[in-house]
């Protein structure tokens, strides 16, 4: 078959316009056979062109298994396309990439660095966290690789893997440290990134490095890697303010030496950016860096004040209005201005017209920056000429989506910070009114929000705002657009809710009543008819107490009558929430009639229905009610049913516009008194309570120094300010209304500080400052009392939930400073022996798995487990046999004899809990070169019951040389199952210093810890330690080979066991069984069982005649039991133990020990 | 600390943006210019929809870039390189809606947009628009050097480069960019250290079908 390569495929493709996805297909189906032949070049070509396809928009995940055998192809040239192929389509889902682990450990360590190179960024793109667990250890290797090409990679992908696999932050970090200091300036740019990607998360784990920043910022000429520490020292410089200061000069230096490298000023319309050279742009993303840091004050003066030739510049200000005016310059100027913005808002204001004109820019990204801005700008003083000129853009906006965003930035503006700007909230309803025109906007909930909360917390405003929202009600224009959904006739529902709950402010409620019950109400969405509904009976409420106080009992009649009318029109509707409540109202005006019919005054009963005041609460009080002591809310109350009946299926529409509406509570029963008293003494105890959230930043105090529901405030009325302005206002008006009062505010003190002025000082005068106009100085237009939202008693002020859980940064807020646990280590490269495929992680996506692909992952496992068995086999291979072992044996039998015998005497019995000893140790001494004589050791391992998996050993060292023995280092080789525990950073081959210094003749004790997977199995590990000796010719550096061994038995623990408890384990039928038999056995039974107590440590359970049990347990807990019987010359020991491999190895162990006897 | 009084700034207000504000002059994208392989200059299309960014699941943030794409003004995807995980459904989803806003974009506007709460850097050279994807924090005009770096590589590997190039050798296209950055992340900051290892990448590979 002839093979189409992939610059054919693409040829064919350009020529296939019109039939392309034809085309495609059958090119597909070609690739299909190329893949299934042998031909690894046909297969790579094959999965390149794949990779085109998938470009393209072709899915091309059937490929992922081929894709690794390409991957897999000793030949750099396939497996780079291999590599390509995986990195372009595989993601976290695709389920092969499990299989791919080997693959990448084995080019990782390749001899070729391309190799490696590959496989590091292919892995960059599609690591997952069972990758970077399982390949973590191997790349942090790769770190101190001899080649900067590949050390640069393995310290950039680090980066991935603590994504993914945030516990190996800690053990890499030291190293990762020590790459800022790597000889290779790409390394030390890459590991910069690196941790200022992870300070910039989470900055405070991160400040001790500052010096060591510090030091390469002055010492870097590396743009690239400037910026980067300038923007690390920007996340930095707010937890530690002294670090501000001492920056100020080597960033002057830098900006200084980046200006300098900025061309001069060049006439508008000659040359271009771009090829000014990277030094140019890279110098002002350095300076713009500068300035978008918290440090850019600093800078900003010194280099203002350094060079006064730029302000030049300033007359090329108006260019940044001007149609020629360079659109990325000008966006970058707005972002610097909105950082500086934070720090001094005052300069930014200054220019305010500057960005004003942004808003006019064709470019949305510039306006939105501009927009954004303006936000941080707005005070009191011009808040009203800020928003006026953002609503001429809203008229002239086009395209809804600017629209929108102008809409809700001006809302956002206004309502900042608790409404601190607004000083007439007349005007603000007048220009939420206004916003209410635009057509088709998405935020008309957002509007009719903006109501309702001005209306309830700004008690002054209701009557103004009643007006406002009954003309609203009355106007057919938004009726005649309420067809689209969530559009402008949201606004309605506020409406609606505003006249009927204030409805005491109306001035012509029987209007509004009648505005509120056309016909077409009805055409509006049911959630807005619901509210219509229940606030007609507000509204018809106060009509009746009207009409009856002021005995008109013939116009109360034609009310109830007007709603007896009106009201089925909502019995029929589809909504069930506004049939349910129109029917139920329905019934009580019929009610009401009957007694209007007889002459009962019923007005008072009818109005107590919604007597009270409902309080605006805090969108997150809900959130913030602390959770009393001692309630579980996790805890059942009852047990649950095991057949549950699904609740959730009851149709959920039914109550679910009610969640978005206020919550509606309403003591109809309780009485003013009782009321007032509550409220007082909740106040006294948010007075006294320090946790209370006191809304108010301090501007607002003064409003709240008239507090309470029952004192409406004192509105101090204005004359000038007309409180109803006829039909629907123009906020302009009041723009230039506020003006002149502020004008005249303003004539005023001048006046009172001028007679103050002369009547204090008449003799002493200075030219006082003209007295500029601050914010404070504006008095607002009406005394208004901003009511607080309530929050539950004893809230937490906290911010926790506005973060985000999912967040994948918060899992890397590791204290690093910390010293490295033991369990904190890298799993390093090992069989995977049960124990670990069964932790958890590794066992939840199996399971899910499973259900699906259950072939899949058999296969999968079984090529794992041949894996397993070639490796085993390999290193059975390499480990050499011991030379000299038997002799070295003995000798070593007599001293650990000898050294046990007086710690501990044979089947002594210790309390649980304390490390036991139980050594059996093995050591091998090779001949060392050289004067002095190889030190003998003994070792103990000792496992200890608090730490399972643990065992402790002691090694003795004892110098019988004549020399002083002094730097030992102790390394041991770690094998799959056992792992010595090494202090934090230091890697599997560095040696662990032992502690002391050896004179001639002492011995001392050394300790370390192991970690071992799996005990069932006696090991040995092999170590070196290695020593300087020293005498009076001189030091030479010897080293000393051994081997450690681990016993089976040095795994069990004496542990006492009581017959009873004996006979049940034996009884539950759980262990597996295993004997054997020693003939020739001489030694009398008491002694023999002396000897497998103190040697394989067993305590003797119950002894009849010649038959013992006896009982031990292992560190992980499994239970051993034998059962003893001597014959005449031979002994038989039954054994019983919850893992037979163990037993098998125990009772093993037990006839070497027996044979001897 | 005396030296950041307000007065002081306000004596001195912004000077330095306004530097950054007026200096340099035009747009034009100006690198690789060869009409004889490559496409005409031609006005940028006028289109004027601006797509709604609607409210999607947004990728999440793992790194620097976010991701780069290479499109023709035809909206023809030439390269793409993703540094977050992410399914194909959603990387196309992007892909799509971002060609479409940015080829909306007129030339004289700037290289930057807030899309969702990333920001796009893009670049156009000839006929090819440069795309990449940052987070909120990170440097724009960085990665516009970034960008430019590329084609730079990209203009010294292939000899003045053009789309066609990029579209029939599309992996050394692949190629190169790893080589220059690795996880989102600058790898190499020196051309010459880039250009060397892809070469001699380049001698250990085969003709395909040599042997």
């Amino acid at each position: 078959m002839e093979v189409v390569n992939l610059q054919d495929l693409v040829r064919g493709i350009r020529n296939h316009k019109e039939d392309e996805a034809k085309y495609i297909s059958q090119c597909i189906d070609e690739i299909k056979q190329e893949l299934k032949q042998d031909n690894i070049a046909v297969k790579a070509n094959a999965v390149c062109k794949l990779t085109y396809l998938q470009m393209l928009g072709y899915d091309i995940s059937w490929a992922a298994f081929n894709i690794i055998e390409v991957m897999s192809a000793s030949k750099f040239t396939f497996k780079r396309i291999g590599y390509l192929a995986a990195s372009q389509s595989f993601h976290e889902g695709t389920d092969v990439i499990m299989l791919t682990t080997n693959q990448i450990r084995k080019d990782l360590s390749s001899p070729s660095q391309y190799d490696t190179g590959v496989a590091l960024t292919g892995l960059s793109c599609f690591v997952t966290p069972d990758l970077a667990r399982d390949l973590a250890n191997d790349i942090m290797t790769l770190m101190s690789h001899t080649k900067p090409y590949i050390r640069k990679k393995a310290v950039l992908i680090m980066y991935k893997v603590f994504l993914k696999y945030p516990e190996s932050l800690r053990p890499a970090f030291p190293r990762l440290k020590e790459k800022l200091e790597d000889p290779d300036p790409g390394v030390q740019s890459a590991a910069v990134n690196v941790i200022c990607e992870l300070a910039r998360r989470n900055p405070k784990n991160y400040l001790s490095l500052a010096p060591l920043f510090f030091k390469l910022m002055t010492s870097s000429t590396n743009n690239w890697v400037l910026i980067k520490i300038i923007k690390l020292f920007g996340a930095l410089t707010p937890l530690e303010p002294r670090l501000g200061k001492k920056l100020i000069e080597p960033l002057t230096n830098l900006i200084h030496s980046g200006i300098s490298v900025l061309p001069p000023i060049p006439a508008p319309g000659e040359g271009v950016l771009v090829p000014r050279g990277p030094e140019w742009v890279s110098a002002l993303a350095m300076v713009l860096t500068a300035v978008l840091t918290k440090l850019s004050v600093a800078v900003l003066i010194s280099l203002s004040s350094g060079m006064p030739n730029h302000s030049a510049s300033i007359q090329v200000r108006p260019s940044l209005g001007g149609d020629h005016g360079v659109p990325h310059l000008k966006y970058l100027g707005l972002l610097a201005m909105s950082k500086i913005l934070k720090t001094h808002p005052k300069s930014v204001q200054s220019h305010k017209d500057l960005i004003l004109q942004c808003l006019d820019d064709k470019d949305e990204s510039i306006r939105l920056r501009a927009l954004d801005l303006l936000y941080g700008m707005v005070s009191k003083k011009n808040l009203m000429e800020i928003v006026k000129k953002l609503m001429t853009h809203v008229d002239k906006a086009e395209g809804t989506t600017y629209r929108d965003e102008l809409l809700t930035k001006i809302i956002d503006i206004c309502s900042q910070s608790n409404y601190q700007y607004i000083t007439n909230f007349e005007w603000y309803i007048s220009i939420l009114v206004e916003l209410t025109r635009l057509e088709g906007t998405r935020h008309g909930h957002l509007i009719a929000a903006q109501m309702l909360d001005v209306a309830i917390r700004v008690k002054a405003i209701r009557k103004f705002a009643v007006s406002q929202m009954s003309a609203l009600l009355d106007s057919a224009h938004l009726l005649a657009s309420s067809t689209q959904r969530n559009g402008i006739c949201e606004v309605l529902y506020a409406a609606a809710w505003i006249c009927g709950e204030f409805s005491e402010h109306l001035q012509e409620p029987h209007h509004t009543l009648e505005a509120m019950l056309r016909p077409r109400v009805t055409t509006l969405p049911g959630h807005i008819q619901a509210v219509y509904v229940q606030n007609v009976v507000k509204l018809y409420a106060s009509i009746l107490q009207q009409k009856e106080q002021a005995g008109e009992a013939e116009g109360a009649q034609a009310v109830t009558q007007l709603m007896v009318d009106r009201l089925p029109q909502f019995v029929q509707s589809a909504d069930l929430e506004v049939q349910e409540r129109a029917s139920c109202i329905l019934q009580l005006v019929k009610h009401i009639q009957k007694l209007q019919a007889k002459d009962v005054p019923v007005a008072e009963e009818v109005s107590a229905l919604f007597a009270g005041e409902l309080n605006p609460v805090a969108p997150k009080a809900q959130k913030k009610v602390p959770v009393p002591e001692g309630l579980d809310l996790d805890a059942w109350i009852n047990e649950p049913l095991s057949d549950s009946e699904s609740e959730d299926e009851r149709p959920r529409a039914v109550f679910h516009e009610e969640e978005q509406r206020r919550p509606k509570h309403r003591p109809s029963e309780a009485d003013e008194e009782e009321l007032a008293r509550r409220r007082e003494a909740r106040k006294q105890e948010q007075a006294n309570n320090p946790f209370y959230i006191k809304s108010s930043p301090s501007p607002q105090k003064r409003y709240q120094d008239t507090p309470g529901v029952e004192h409406i405030p004192v509105v101090q009325i204005d004359l000038s300010v007309p409180l109803k302005v006829p039909g629907l206002p123009m906020s302009d008006q009041y723009v230039k209304l506020e003006e002149e009062r502020r004008h005249r505010q303003k004539l005023e003190k001048d006046k009172r500080r001028k007679k103050r002025k002369e009547k204090e000082k008449k003799g002493k005068r200075r030219h006082s400052s003209l007295p500029t106009e601050s914010d404070e100085d504006i008095a607002p237009a009406q005394q208004v009392d901003i009511v607080t939202e309530e929050m539950p008693e004893n809230a937490l002020p906290s911010d926790e939930d506005d973060k985000d859980p999912n967040d994948p940064y918060r899992a890397l807020d590791i204290d690093l400073d910390k010293p490295l646990a033991d369990s904190e280590k890298l799993p390093i490269q090992k069989h995977r022996n049960t124990e670990t495929s069964k932790s958890p992680e590794k066992d939840v996506p199996m399971v899910e798995k499973k259900s699906k692909k259950p072939k899949k992952k058999e296969k999968k496992h079984k090529q794992k487990e041949r894996d397993k068995e070639k490796k085993k086999e390999k290193e059975k291979k390499k480990s050499p046999k011991p030379k000299k072992k038997k002799h070295r044996k003995e000798k070593e039998e007599r001293t650990k004899g000898k050294k046990k015998s007086k710690k501990q005497p044979p089947g002594s019995e210790e309390a649980a809990g304390e490390p036991v000893q139980n050594g059996a140790p093995e050591e091998e001494q090779l001949p060392v070169r050289g004067t002095s004589a190889p030190p003998p050791r003994t070792c103990d391992i000792r496992g200890s019951l608090q730490e399972d998996s643990q065992v402790t050993v002691a090694i003795v060292l004892e110098n019988r040389s004549s020399s002083i023995l002094k730097g030992m280092e102790l390394s041991v080789l770690d094998s799959l199952n056992a792992r010595m525990a090494r202090p934090q950073g230091s890697s599997v081959h560095d040696g662990v210093p032992v502690p002391f210094q050896l004179p001639p003749g002492v011995s001392n004790e050394a300790q370390y810890v192991f970690t071992i997977q799996s005990i069932v199995m006696a090991q040995k590990l092999k170590g070196t330690l290695s020593f300087i000796a020293k005498n009076d010719e001189g030091a030479t550096h010897e080293k000393l080979d051994f081997r450690l061994h681990f016993s089976c038995s040095s795994y069990l623990i004496t542990t006492p066991c009581y017959s009873d408890a004996f006979a049940k384990l034996l009884e539950s039928g759980d262990l597996s069984m295993s004997s054997i038999k020693v003939d020739g056995i001489r030694m009398s039974f008491q002694n023999l069982l002396a000897k497998i107590c103190f040697h394989h440590h067993f305590s003797v359970v119950e002894r009849v005649d010649s038959c013992a049990s006896m009982y031990s347990r292992s560190i992980q807990g499994h239970h051993v039991c034998l059962l003893v019987k001597k014959g005449e010359n031979s002994v038989s020991v039954d054994g019983k133990c919850s893992d037979s491999t163990l037993l098998s190895n125990l009772l093993e162990e037990m006839k070497a020990t027996l044979a001897k006897c | 600390m005396a030296w950041i009084s307000h007065e002081w700034f306000s004596i001195i207000p912004l000077d330095i943006v306004l530097i950054i504000l007026s200096e340099g002059h035009s747009t034009t994208a100006s690198l690789p210019q060869h009409g004889d392989r490559g496409f005409p200059f031609a006005a940028a299309a006028a289109a004027a929809a601006a797509a709604a960014g609607q409210a999607l699941p947004r990728p999440r943030p793992a790194a620097a870039m976010q991701f780069m794409l290479l499109f023709s003004r035809q909206g023809k995807l030439r390269l793409q390189k993703w540094y977050v995980p992410l399914s194909d459904k959603e990387k196309k989803k992007i892909t799509r809606e971002l060609v479409q806003t940015v080829l909306a974009r007129k030339p004289k506007m700037c290289s930057f947009l807030e899309w969702r709460d990333l920001k796009i850097v893009y670049k156009r050279y000839a006929s090819l628009y440069f795309c990449c994807a940052i987070e909120d924090q990170d440097n724009e005009l960085i990665t516009l050097e970034i960008i430019h770096r590329y084609v730079e590589l990209l203009d010294k590997y292939f000899g003045s480069v053009c789309e066609l190039d990029i579209i029939f050798n599309f992996e050394k296209a692949y190629f190169i960019l790893d080589e220059f950055l690795l996880g989102g992340e600058v790898q190499e900051t020196s051309k010459k250290n880039v250009l060397k290892a892809i070469e001699q990448a380049d001698l250990l590979q085969e003709s395909f079908f040599s042997s």
